[in-house]
């Protein structure tokens, strides 16, 4: 049906998010499921519409690369209630699933109940009937809710529009660079600004329960580790010893932080932080720069970047200790480890005959995919699904985002106008 | 760097050739505010805070030798090498002969790294480079307790574009005179 092997979609939403003009270039060989999103029905009291419900589950579907949903205009009929479908409008039009729902006006004001069903056209069933309760303050997360449930049930990969994703921002002002710890939504919106300063910001994680950010800030012109609590803002610095202090990633338990610490002599090598106690324990010893510690999903291993072969690449070491075995062999330059959650492969910064470009190595196979395209790509991370992975790279001078789907196929480019936009990382689930 | 060079040239001025046998006269202490206290720059100061009103302590003076505030301050590095280029050896050493003339003078070396790479590893190249200067600077008599290292790694260029030309001008370490 879509047989274009590459596509182009611009979104424009009037939003003041960071990814204020969402340009979203579908790259790859995918063929995208063609899907119809209703809009929704309200049946609220307030002449207002609290949120567009439609279109967040539209642009969450189409962002993630593997549908196409028609346009509005399209559509042969709008029904909000199961019982109105014809499937015979929507099959001639080549749509495979139909999305409807309705905003229903619960007992209080600010109190709504989302309803929505998702149809098999061809197999004429349904495949998803479901209704949740919902304030104004949590509708666009219910929406996000109802889009994860439709993407699992097509594609039977869980989805991520419920997750979150923290980057930094640095934007020229008159004496200098303004730098911005943020965290938004996964589309961009919701954005809030957790920390800003003068002096740079860096290497954002999150904790295993998405509740708290570790990052390094170099205010006072020196670099300490915090780790700060997103909903209250307090923060406290767990980490501030002579010279570097770097690289923070927390532990599967969260108990821990994997840091670089550099000493006075400048010699990075890898610590363990126990973040209650602020006891530290060295993980390597070598003279060359070991860092960007990370730890594996099952917690046995930290995984860093060593160049005490000459140049960069991967080693790993046991959590405990012990000496290190170098993972990667392929190419000359191999930095920022990152464990895909599932433990299956490990995403990588990679020098590819003189750009830097994202790849991703399976641990069993040892082989390495090269997925991005650009010069200067970096920080890659994966989302909590393993199915796809967000990092930076370069657009006329800033740093900019892109998401690329672990296979490859799908990639995508989120533009901003918030100045040099870098180091994003992607939240673990929600716990609820 | 230009308050420091206002600072020399103000030191120039009132100060009279020969009129004593002086003796180094410590800067007015605020000079490290251009670089920010814990407060991240917000601490700013003007001249008349840290020359105008001070009545009660002797005024002017210059160093014995050569001024630190004079010379250059940033050595640049090739790509991916912290070995500090032959023409900057003789810089470090009039450097290192202030400091060691000078024990009570601290300076912090800032090192940098262009933009290619990971940002972390960046900052281990940045820190790299400093230790360079660090150590080239105790070798020639600068105490250990008088140096301080930072690196920024790529996270504050000194040029912004993504050249080679802009790659050069971000590989860097500069010295700055903390008091």
């Amino acid at each position: 049906m879509i047989s274009n092997k590459k596509l182009l979609i611009f979104i424009f939403f009037m939003t003041k998010s960071v990814f204020a003009e969402l340009v979203i270039d579908v790259q790859g060989v995918s063929q995208p499921t063609p899907i119809a999103i209703v809009p929704f029905g309200f049946q609220v009291n307030s002449s207002i519409v609290p949120l567009d419900i439609s279109s967040v589950i539209k642009s969450d579907l189409l962002r993630s690369g593997r549908f196409l949903p028609i346009d509005v205009s399209d559509m042969l009929q709008k029904p909000t209630d199961g019982a109105d479908i014809y499937f015979d409008d929507w099959t001639v039009l080549g749509v495979e699933a139909v999305v409807i729902g309705k905003l229903i006006q619960g007992r209080q004001s600010d109190a709504y109940i989302l309803q929505f069903q998702l149809f098999d056209t061809f197999r004429r069933k349904q495949l998803i009937g479901f209704r949740m309760p919902a304030t104004s303050s949590t509708l666009r997360a219910a929406a996000h809710r109802a889009a994860d449930m439709i993407y699992e049930e097509l594609t039977g990969i869980k989805g991520v529009f419920g997750t979150r994703v923290a980057y930094v921002t640095a934007k020229k002002q008159l004496d200098g660079l303004l730098y911005s710890l943020i965290v938004s939504d996964q589309d961009g919106e919701n954005d809030n600004v957790l920390m800003e300063s003068k002096n740079p910001i860096m290497s954002p994680a999150w904790s295993p329960d998405s509740r708290q950010l570790a990052y390094v800030s170099f205010e006072g012109s020196k670099s300490s580790i915090f780790v700060q609590t997103l909903r209250s803002g307090n923060r406290f610095q767990v980490s501030n010893k002579p010279g570097v202090n770097g690289a923070p990633a927390f532990s599967p338990d969260g108990r821990k932080l994997v840091i670089t610490l550099g000493g006075i002599n400048g010699n990075l090598d890898i610590y363990v932080l126990d973040i209650v106690s602020r006891r530290t324990k060295r993980i390597t010893t070598h003279r060359a720069i070991d860092t960007e510690g990370t730890w594996s999903p099952d917690g046995q291993y930290i995984y860093f970047m060593s160049d005490r072969s000459g140049g960069p690449q991967i080693y790993r070491v046991l959590a405990e200790g012990g000496s290190p075995e170098r993972v990667t062999f392929e190419g000359s330059y191999n930095a920022r480890p990152r464990l895909s959650p599932d433990g299956t492969r490990i995403a990588m910064v990679h020098n590819d005959s003189g750009k830097y470009r994202i790849a991703v190595m399976n641990l069993d196979r040892k082989d390495l995919l090269v997925l991005s395209s650009g010069r200067q790509d970096e920080s890659p991370s994966f989302a909590p699904n393993s199915d796809i992975l967000i990092y930076a790279t370069r657009q006329g001078g800033d740093g900019v985002l892109e998401t690329v789907s672990s296979d490859g196929l799908i990639r995508q480019k989120m533009a901003s106008g918030q100045g040099d936009v870098r180091e994003p990382v992607w939240s673990p689930f929600p716990i609820f | 760097m230009s308050y420091h060079k206002m600072f020399v040239i103000l030191l120039f001025s009132t100060f009279l050739a020969g009129c004593s046998s002086s003796i180094p006269v410590p800067d007015p202490e605020p000079t490290n505010t251009t670089y920010g206290g814990s407060n991240d720059n917000t601490n700013v100061y003007n001249e008349a805070d840290t020359f105008g009103t001070s009545s009660d302590g002797i005024i002017g003076g210059e160093y014995i030798g050569e001024a630190a505030e004079v010379l250059e301050n940033v050595i640049y590095f090739d790509f991916d090498s912290s070995e500090v280029p032959a023409e900057n050896q003789e810089l470090i050493s009039r450097h290192a002969g202030h400091l060691s003339l000078n024990s009570f003078r601290n300076v912090r070396l800032e090192g940098h790294a262009d933009e290619q790479g990971s940002r972390e590893y960046n900052i281990g190249l940045g820190e790299r480079r400093a230790q360079a200067v660090r150590q080239m600077l105790m070798i020639q008599g600068v105490d250990v307790s008088q140096i301080q290292t930072v690196s920024f790694g790529e996270e504050r260029p000194e040029s912004m574009g993504d050249s080679e030309d802009d790659y050069a001008q971000n590989r860097r370490v500069e010295i700055k005179y903390m008091n």
